[in-house]
């Protein structure tokens, strides 16, 4: 490369850099902010500042140990998040695995007729239907329960893992069916022997993604669940909010046990996590 | 594909084995399970909403009300200002993601932090830190020999909190889609214009401007639909305060029907923004392909 070449070249380089500092002041400080007030102790708590004087893990050793009136159900909580997380993540792969068949591989007649009411659940604004649901929950006599929670979320998360799936079941090669046919299985035995060990990859992803909607979901948890023992994690969190004297190290210790399984699990699954919109999209231009 | 009768030992299909397996009811069976949750918790509870807010008197009480007023104010500027800035900023950043240096790939993965961390902690973070006591900005305020700010206390600087914290939180997310439209785009279209001598302005108007456009709109579209039922962020960053003044249509319908009991209210509330949102969706539907 010519010498004003190279020199335009770290002329670039350097505005980037400046333009990565701001970039990443902005990203990261409101993290680190909450990283710091987990480690501060409570006295300190009323002098701001840019770092931590005496770190402490006094707040991660309360949370862990249930060790405060804040933080008594700790576990129950994480537990049922857990638990209302798995299931939705099991089902919606189920249930996507089963559709992402049928659309892309058996073009049957009314398979527009599923993708649009597909696209229009996973356009709807969840909170626009919550409040319905929450009625028609209660007509069943299911609020409080994990299964109208786990309910919710298989449905607002199944569009998006249909969607993904079946991307990724329309590049396999037809050779699939004419296997299944030759061996003179049926579409059940096809289904079960051939396509789903193919499509392994893209349904651990879109579990996960089924797993964060509902580890991150708060407004249904909120009016789905009550007392303190049931409720998740994010609603336990937000009830913190109500009490005048909150102790705020604590809760962003909590908050910090909350980020860490989605900040671990996105940054394994980035790239099924944003593929199936783009693709959609472009497909369309 | 139906076996026949001639060779001897087969018999002819019943009726009812034919017709599992024709392709229309084999297609139905798979997807029944998401046609039946579609069914009974989307089609169902919008059927619902819809018909409780028929009701003439409920928007005869919401437009009476002055707390509405102010939340279709607040929603417009979340949904028209919040988004449309987040997008442009997004469209600039994916282009600088786009070098190829090494450490711009860095750059790219910890840029990524804030769509990964959920949102309550992100909001409880910015809570405390717009604290105006012991919040981190009025202490360099007051360093600086500046009055403090009641941020999350007075209307303007709280809707503008919810405002900066969803550009914080949701602006990654935007950012990977559009860094991947450019992607997606042949390297040739640059090559050619590089022989024309095209400068970077250039290349973004002629080349990358009008393929990214598609996208661009598809996600508005999609941004400003998810964002006129956020109720998250505003929820737990102002919770409607000060005075039931920063509220936007998700958090009001939450207040009028679980604080106030006016489950009528509530979906009427919602169903002031259905006509715009199934216009949103119908543009979708024709946009974009599954």
């Amino acid at each position: 490369m010519s010498a004003p070449g190279r020199r335009k070249r770290r002329g670039l380089q350097v505005g980037l850099s400046l333009l990565a500092i701001v970039i990443l002041g902005w990203t990261l400080f409101p993290v680190y902010y909450m990283l710091l007030l987990s480690f501060t102790p409570t006295d300190d708590l009323f002098q701001p500042g840019f770092y931590v004087e005496h770190p402490t893990v006094r707040s991660y050793t309360y949370t862990m140990g249930a060790d405060n009136p804040f933080v008594r159900y700790f576990w129950h909580q994480i537990g049922n998040s857990l638990v209302v997380a798995l299931w939705a993540m099991a089902l919606v792969a189920a249930v996507a695995a089963l559709g992402s068949f049928a659309m892309a591989r058996l073009h049957f007649r009314f398979r527009r007729f599923v993708s649009g009411l597909t696209l229009f659940t996973y356009v709807i604004p969840s909170s626009f239907l919550a409040i319905p649901f929450f009625k028609m929950m209660a007509d069943y006599d299911l609020i409080d329960t994990k299964l109208s929670l786990i309910l919710a979320m298989v449905t607002f998360a199944a569009p998006y893992a249909l969607w993904v799936l079946s991307d990724y079941a329309r590049s396999l090669p037809p050779e699939i069916e004419e296997a299944g046919a030759i061996d003179g299985a049926g579409t059940i035995a096809t289904f079960l022997h051939l396509y789903l060990p193919l499509i392994r990859p893209p349904l651990i992803a879109i579990g996960t993604y089924a797993f964060l909607y509902a580890w991150n979901e708060y407004l249904y948890a909120l009016l789905l669940l009550t007392g303190e023992p049931r409720v998740t994690l994010p609603v336990a969190m937000s009830n913190f909010l109500t009490t005048d004297n909150a102790p705020w190290n604590l809760l962003m210790a909590v908050s910090t046990v909350y980020a860490i399984p989605p900040v671990v699990l996105y940054y394994c699954f980035k790239r099924y996590l944003v593929s199936g919109l783009v693709s959609g999209a472009v497909a369309g231009t | 594909m139906s076996p026949t009768t001639r060779d001897g030992g087969r018999r002819a299909p019943s009726r009812v084995a034919r017709l599992f397996r024709s392709r229309t009811t084999q297609g139905f069976l798979f997807t029944a399970p998401l046609l039946a949750l579609f069914a009974a918790f989307v089609i169902y509870p919008m059927a619902f909403g819809v018909w409780y807010a028929l009701d003439a008197d409920s928007y005869r009480a919401l437009f009476s009300d002055p707390t509405f007023r102010q939340t279709v104010v607040n929603t417009l500027w979340y949904v028209g200002f919040a988004v449309n800035v987040k997008l442009v900023l997004a469209l600039l950043l994916s282009g600088i993601l786009d070098f190829q240096f090494a450490w711009i790939r860095v750059l790219a993965a910890l840029f990524l932090i804030p769509w990964a961390v959920p949102a309550l902690p992100g909001i409880l973070s910015f809570r405390w830190m717009l604290n105006s006591q012991w919040g981190i900005f009025n202490h360099l305020l007051g360093k600086f020999g500046f009055a403090s700010v009641p941020w999350l206390a007075q209307h303007d600087t709280a809707l503008g909190a919810v405002i900066v914290f969803h550009i914080w939180k949701y602006l990654p997310f935007w950012t990977i889609i559009f860094l991947a439209g450019r992607r997606a785009i042949p390297i040739e279209l640059y090559e050619a214009t590089a022989i024309d001598g095209a400068s970077a302005l250039q290349n973004f108007r002629h080349v990358t401007f009008p393929l990214l456009r598609n996208l661009y709109l598809i996600c508005t579209l999609l941004s400003m639909v998810f964002t006129l039922g956020d109720f998250t962020v505003p929820w737990l960053l102002t919770g409607g305060a000060p005075g039931d003044s920063t509220h936007v249509l998700a958090t009001l319908a939450y207040r009028y029907t679980f604080q106030m009991g006016r489950l009528e209210w509530g979906l009427a509330t919602f169903a002031v923004a259905l006509p715009v949102t199934l216009g949103f969706i119908g543009l979708l539907l024709r946009w974009v392909k599954i």
